[in-house]
């Protein structure tokens, strides 16, 4: 084995309005030929600037010690990113070393074919003819699983899916054959399901091309899939660096224990779930429920006589007082939209939703709106849920001046600093504008916001998916206990079947607007019925190499039989 | 929005640091400090001159003798006219001095009127939409699109019947500019209150039952009104332009009404072709000065309020304070190093297009 | 592998589940309809409002003869033109005519408006054109270079060129250029579109068109087309320096912005050379809304070649356009301002059609 890359004692600052930030402090770490190391870290922790660095990529405010030594893929070259000139760089980028960017659908310039920008980086490095660049850029599409690829080589990005942009991004990092591969976040902007197929692909490009890969994630899961060997990164320090089974089996720096503590594993919270059902009476299903839809159906307008888009279609659901509702999906399956139709937001086309008893086709925002103190919200955005210019005592005084509990926000201070204790936070927060607030506190303090009037319902929209891992066990943990203290009847809506399988009563699988399985967690991860939850279930990556292996011939297996 | 307040969090900034022009000032550096500085220059000698006018002029904008008799016409500048006389027997200096007077009038009607119609038509049309929501962007957007000039020539027909009084000349100039002005505070108040209105806050709001009228003034007006002070610079040169446009093409404010700018390039024009260079240049100048100092003042400022376009000092060689992990703006997962990523908004350029309608 | 992720209908669908602002489906021949239409509303809009802020003032006979006729002798002349009936019953046949691309007669010259614009109309569109060959001359290269030293000190003074360019007033440009290279220097011609000798050879001609390097082209006289050029020079130089001041900026804040986007730094990852990146990957999707904007810079150009006309006695629409209001013709004035809000919304479509061409997220 040799190594492709070493990075010795790299540091790397910015400067910022705040004068100048260190990004990355002291960082070793090598690459062995047609390995994958995972980078782990949280935001913050320097993982992506470690990887910019490697293609020499960093923006102009950056300044960098140390050195990058870049081998080719023949062992017979090497050089330091951090020294060489801008031309050896150029020639360097591309042929020895590339890179998968997070979210495809910006890495690719909407203006030209895809074939065009992969024979641009064949061009840049050689004199390829135009027609010889495009057989190969055909070819390359063809082995990133591109179906078609004689056809699709002449299309516009915005013609391709989100997974199939990702193979085109990764298929233009194969074409020149670089010895390694930086990919930053490849899966992060993906389904799970799509994640899976683009995990298989990364771990092709190291088993038939034999590219090692830098991979660079927050996601314990997806190391746990493809990773060989795991460096964990910490306020711009490398804090651990292990093979992937050591790493996961016994973990040495606090951090990664911590971490690992941190992340969710499906099964976790049914057993809680099971304590919480014996713990109800009887005859509490008899109870009327504080949402009902049936054969909910919600259309978005087309535009110019276009056909509308059917965003939910024939959902029946239920959540009777106090249960937490788990609503599970991926993108475009409506998820998001049942949650903004329970609170008025999005306008009902068909069928009956009934909130607190209103019906909602057809309610008038007049008639709702004394209803609207029964029902808190909490958004997926903490950074954009709080008005910029208002302070948070202010912010979240709101609901109870809104709805005459206090004349303004400074009468309402005493209840205001009541809640931020209640979420947690201190009550000198309360005189701090949004942006001085990290994204878990702000979140904490919509918790606040939202349960200031004690609502009888509470709809959470990703609440954590904006957050890091460990703030994110927080801020569920905090959620668990509101719930346990309050009582609230909550729809808890998430892309991730971990994180609601934590908190919910029970889970419902939505699919493109249709309601595919319900029940408790139990039933629904334990043996789901439906072949769509099978394959979320099966796709969803477990932080345990050993059983991730385990789960991947599973998923295996669940694609040949369809 | 830096990283490092977040740590300490001072309940208010220093009041150094909230004064508007200066809090600027003060971040700038090197090229754009003095962008800033040369605009604020010029801007300053513009204003202090339509203020103290009287002090500053040697004679009266509509003087043509003192006691030693009769200016004279088309004097080359000399030690009593600095600027030399004008073809119709006046001071040039006295009248580049008393332009200023009549500029600066014409900024603030225009200015003042323009922005609160344009800004309550723009809000309401942004957060209710509706009929009327439509009306007002089709008849804005033809307006918008159409030769302000020539709109404006119109309306100084209707208004003044072509020629009069500083009233009459400031109200016609002032008038046609506020019609033209008005579509694009629409424009852009309405935008920016379509994208608020869709941001989670301001959903927030209504999910608490806020009502409109209150969403409306606590949450979007003031979110919404923040790029305002650019354009503001932008249309008052674009006002001072105009201005000088009608007085150039004929639509001036008379000599002895006030001091005209425009007016008294038009009357000027036939100088040059006779070598007469004067009577042009001083009222020239006198107009790219004040346009100048506020385009530039406008454009450094454009440039500070946008991270993507704001120069930083050069940091040494990897120095500074590991940002916390906690202290990421929106702590999204996918951003690089605490506090970096997230100075840098998703803000667009559209708007751009704006600032470049004359 | 498996094609679980080849339907896009899901996926593409933005997280919030709500659907996109800007739908890509549809398809251009649509697009192109819709776009169309929105040109009838914007005449139909100015047409209505520049007829009765017009009529505000009174009739164009009281404006044109107030004062030198009595009022029995006025009525009369009012009452044949039809002025003395309901300013609606007014409106309406304007508009009729209109649409029969009747745009009435001069009051002064008594000769109908279309004809004016037949024989002005060519020298405005000839200076346009010019003065739009040196805006993207000068503006666009400008604009990438300093995009491309962005901060640095070539950039300063790009920006600051593009600043002062647009802080001089058009007219005041004019001067001082004729000063400069006209009178002292004496290089150039002080004003018109030709000297009278070219101006009679061309006259000559069976068949000319009024644009005067087409009309000097055809006479075969090498001298006739060196002085019609050097005539537009000073011209279009005033008028297009403004527009390249707008171009540089414009070109500059757009490709700075693309300059920041992910593609442009996946295609230098890809070893792609700094220039190249400038010149196809951040100018080309910079261009799309660079467009658009220049499309609304024809009405600038518009305001600006009348005064520019005024200042070189360039014998063009906006020069007659301000003999018309000196003379009070307002007839004239009229009918020459709706014209030029009827080519202004032409233009304007034809470049977002153009701009829609250039993206092949609407294309498709």
């Amino acid at each position: 084995m040799s190594t492709v890359v070493d990075i010795r004692n790299l540091g790397v600052s910015f400067s910022t309005d705040a004068g100048a930030v260190k990004a990355v402090e002291d960082v070793s770490i090598s690459v062995e030929r047609g390995e994958v190391l995972a980078i782990v870290g949280e935001s913050g922790s320097g993982k992506t600037v470690t990887a910019k660095t490697i293609l020499g990529l960093l923006p102009e405010t950056a300044t960098t010690k140390g050195a990058v030594v870049l081998s080719n893929r023949e062992g017979t070259r090497e050089s330091d990113v951090i020294s060489i000139s801008k031309q050896k760089l150029r020639d360097i980028r591309g042929t020895d070393v590339a890179m998968v960017f997070q979210e495809p659908s910006t890495a690719l310039n909407p203006v030209y074919t895809v074939g065009w920008q992969i024979a641009e980086g064949l061009q840049a490095h050689s004199d390829m003819s135009k027609k010889e660049a495009r057989a190969k850029a055909i070819e390359i599409l063809g082995r990133v699983g591109i179906p078609d690829p004689e056809v699709r080589v002449d299309h516009y990005p915005h013609q391709f899916s989100g997974g199939q942009k990702q193979r085109v991004v990764i298929a233009m990092a194969l074409v020149l054959d670089p010895g390694l591969i930086v990919a930053d976040e490849p899966t992060t902007a993906l389904d799970v399901t799509v994640q899976a197929e683009i995990l298989d692909l990364l771990r092709r490009c190291r088993d038939e091309f034999g590219t090692a890969i830098v991979l660079i994630t927050h996601n314990m899961g997806v190391v746990a899939d493809l990773a060989d060997r795991v460096a964990v990164m910490y306020q711009g320090n490398v804090v651990e660096q292990a093979d992937v089974k050591t790493l996961f089996a016994a973990p040495q720096a606090d951090y990664t224990k911590a971490l690992l503590a941190a992340v969710p594993y499906v099964g976790h919270g049914t057993v809680r779930a099971a304590e919480r059902a014996a713990a109800r009476p009887t005859n509490w299903t008899d109870q009327p429920p504080v949402v009902e839809a049936t054969d909910l159906e919600i259309v978005y307008p087309g535009r110019f006589g276009r056909a509308g888009f059917r965003a939910v279609d024939g959902v029946d659901l239920v959540i009777r007082p106090g249960e937490v509702l788990g609503l599970v999906g991926e993108s475009g399956s409506g998820k998001t939209t049942i949650g903004r139709a329970i609170a008025g937001l999005t306008k009902v086309t068909g069928g009956s939703l009934k909130v607190l008893d209103a019906e909602m086709n057809g309610i008038r925002e007049r008639q709702f709106r004394p209803l609207r103190s029964r029902i808190g919200f909490v958004f997926q955005d903490p950074a954009s849920s709080f008005n910029p210019l208002l302070t948070i005592a202010e912010c979240v005084a709101e609901p109870l001046v809104i709805h005459g509990r206090a004349k303004d926000a400074s009468s309402a201070r005493a209840r205001v600093n009541e809640l931020l204790e209640a979420v947690q936070l201190p009550r000198a927060y309360g005189d701090r504008y949004p942006h001085e607030l990290s994204g878990g506190q702000r979140q904490r303090a919509s918790l606040a916001r939202a349960l200031a009037l004690e609502p009888e319902l509470l709809i959470a929209d990703e609440p954590t998916s904006a957050l890091d891992v460990s703030v994110q066990a927080r801020v569920l943990e905090l959620f668990a206990e509101l719930q346990r203290e309050f009582g609230f009847a909550s729809l808890f809506i998430s892309h991730d079947l971990a994180v609601v399988d934590l908190l919910a009563d029970r889970i419902a699988v939505l699919y493109r607007g249709r309601l595919v399985e319900e029940g408790t967690g139990t039933e629904v991860l334990g043996s789901p019925a439906d072949p769509y939850t099978q394959r979320l279930l099966a796709s969803l990556p477990v932080p345990d190499p050993v059983a991730q292996a385990e789960r991947r011939e599973e998923l295996r297996r669940l694609r040949e039989a369809e | 929005m830096t990283a490092a307040s977040v740590t300490q969090a001072p309940p208010r900034r220093r009041l150094r640091d909230r004064l508007p022009v200066l809090h600027q000032l003060r971040q700038s550096v090197g090229l754009q400090r003095g962008m800033l500085v040369a605009g604020l220059i010029m801007l300053g000698v513009f204003i202090l001159c339509a203020i103290f006018a009287p002090l500053i002029a040697p004679y009266g904008f509509a003087q043509r003798a003192d006691a030693s008799g009769s200016f004279g016409t088309q004097q080359p500048p000399s030690p009593e006219h600095l600027f030399g006389t004008t073809v119709g027997g006046y001071d040039v200096l006295s009248r580049v001095v008393f332009g200023s007077q009549t500029a600066i009038l014409v900024v603030i009607v225009a200015v003042t009127l323009s922005l609160f119609i344009g800004v309550a038509l723009g809000l309401y049309g942004g957060y209710f939409g509706g009929w009327l929501d439509k009306v007002m962007v089709v008849v804005f957007d033809a307006i918008y699109a159409f030769p302000s000039l020539l709109l404006a020539i119109v309306l100084s027909i209707v208004i003044s019947g072509g020629q009069s009084s500083l009233w009459g000349g400031v109200l016609a100039a002032g008038g046609s500019i506020i019609v033209v002005f008005i579509p694009q505070y629409f424009r852009v108040i309405r935008a920016e209150t379509v994208r608020i209105k869709a941001e989670p806050f301001v959903e927030s709001a209504k999910v608490l039952g806020a009502s409109s009228t209150r969403i409306v003034f606590k949450h979007v007006f003031r979110n919404a009104t923040r790029t305002l002070p650019l354009i503001i610079t932008l249309n008052s040169a674009e006002a001072i332009l105009t201005l000088a446009g009608l007085g150039y093409i004929g639509f001036g404010i008379e000599p002895t009404a006030a001091a005209d700018w425009g007016y008294d390039l038009n009357k000027a024009q036939s100088d040059v072709t006779s070598g007469i260079w004067w009577t042009a240049l001083y009222p020239g100048l006198a107009i790219v000065i004040a346009v100048l100092g506020i385009m530039l003042v406008g454009e450094s400022l454009n440039d500070l309020a946008d991270p993507r376009l704001r120069a930083r000092r050069r940091v040494s060689q990897a120095s500074g304070q590991v940002a916390e992990t906690s202290v990421v703006p929106g702590g999204t997962l996918t951003a690089g190093p605490g506090g970096i990523d997230g100075l840098e908004d998703g803000e667009t350029f559209d708007e751009h297009g704006i600032e470049v309608k004359r | 592998m498996s094609t679980l992720d080849t339907v896009p209908s899901t996926e593409d669908l933005p997280a919030a589940g709500r659907p996109k602002p800007k739908s890509s489906g549809g398809g251009f021949g649509r697009y192109l309809l819709v776009r169309f239409l929105l040109i009838f509303p914007t005449i139909f809009i100015l047409v209505t409002l520049v007829f009765f802020l017009m009529r505000t003032t009174g009739d164009p006979i009281t404006a044109a003869q107030g004062g030198r006729l009595g009022p029995e002798a006025l009525a009369e002349l009012r009452a044949a033109a039809g002025y003395d009936r309901p300013i609606i019953v007014q409106f309406l046949e304007y508009l009729g005519q209109i649409v029969t691309l009747n745009f009435g007669d001069t009051l002064t010259t008594n000769r109908p408006v279309v004809e004016v614009l037949a024989t002005y109309g060519p020298a405005t569109f000839e200076l346009v054109f010019y003065s739009l060959i040196v805006a993207f001359v000068v503006g666009i290269p400008l604009g990438l270079f300093a995009a491309y030293y962005r901060d640095k000190p070539q950039d300063a003074v790009f920006r600051v060129l593009a600043i002062y360019w647009y802080a001089v007033p058009i007219f005041f440009a004019g001067l001082i250029l004729k000063l400069i290279f006209s009178v002292w220097l004496k290089w150039l011609p002080v004003a018109g579109r030709a000297s009278v000798g070219a101006e009679l050879q061309m006259q000559a001609l069976p068949n000319k068109t009024g644009f005067y390097t087409i009309d000097a082209l055809m006479t075969g006289n090498p001298a006739v087309l060196g002085d019609v050029l050097a005539h537009v020079v000073l011209p279009a130089t005033a008028l297009g320096l403004l527009t390249a001041g707008i171009f540089l900026r414009l070109v500059r804040t757009n490709v700075i912005g693309t300059l920041a986007t992910d593609y442009v730094d996946a295609a230098r990852s890809r070893g792609v050379h700094e220039y190249r990146l400038l010149r196809k990957h951040a100018y080309r999707p910079a261009l799309i809304p660079i467009i658009t904007v220049i499309g609304l810079q024809i009405a600038l150009l518009l305001s600006g070649a009348v005064l520019t006309e005024t200042t070189f006695e360039w014998k063009g629409l906006g020069f007659i356009l301000v003999e018309f209001i000196e003379s009070r013709d307002y007839v004239a004035v009229q009918g020459i301002v709706v014209l030029l809000a009827i080519i202004v919304a032409l233009t304007n479509f034809i470049v977002d059609i153009i701009a829609a061409f250039i993206d092949p997220r609407v294309r498709y």
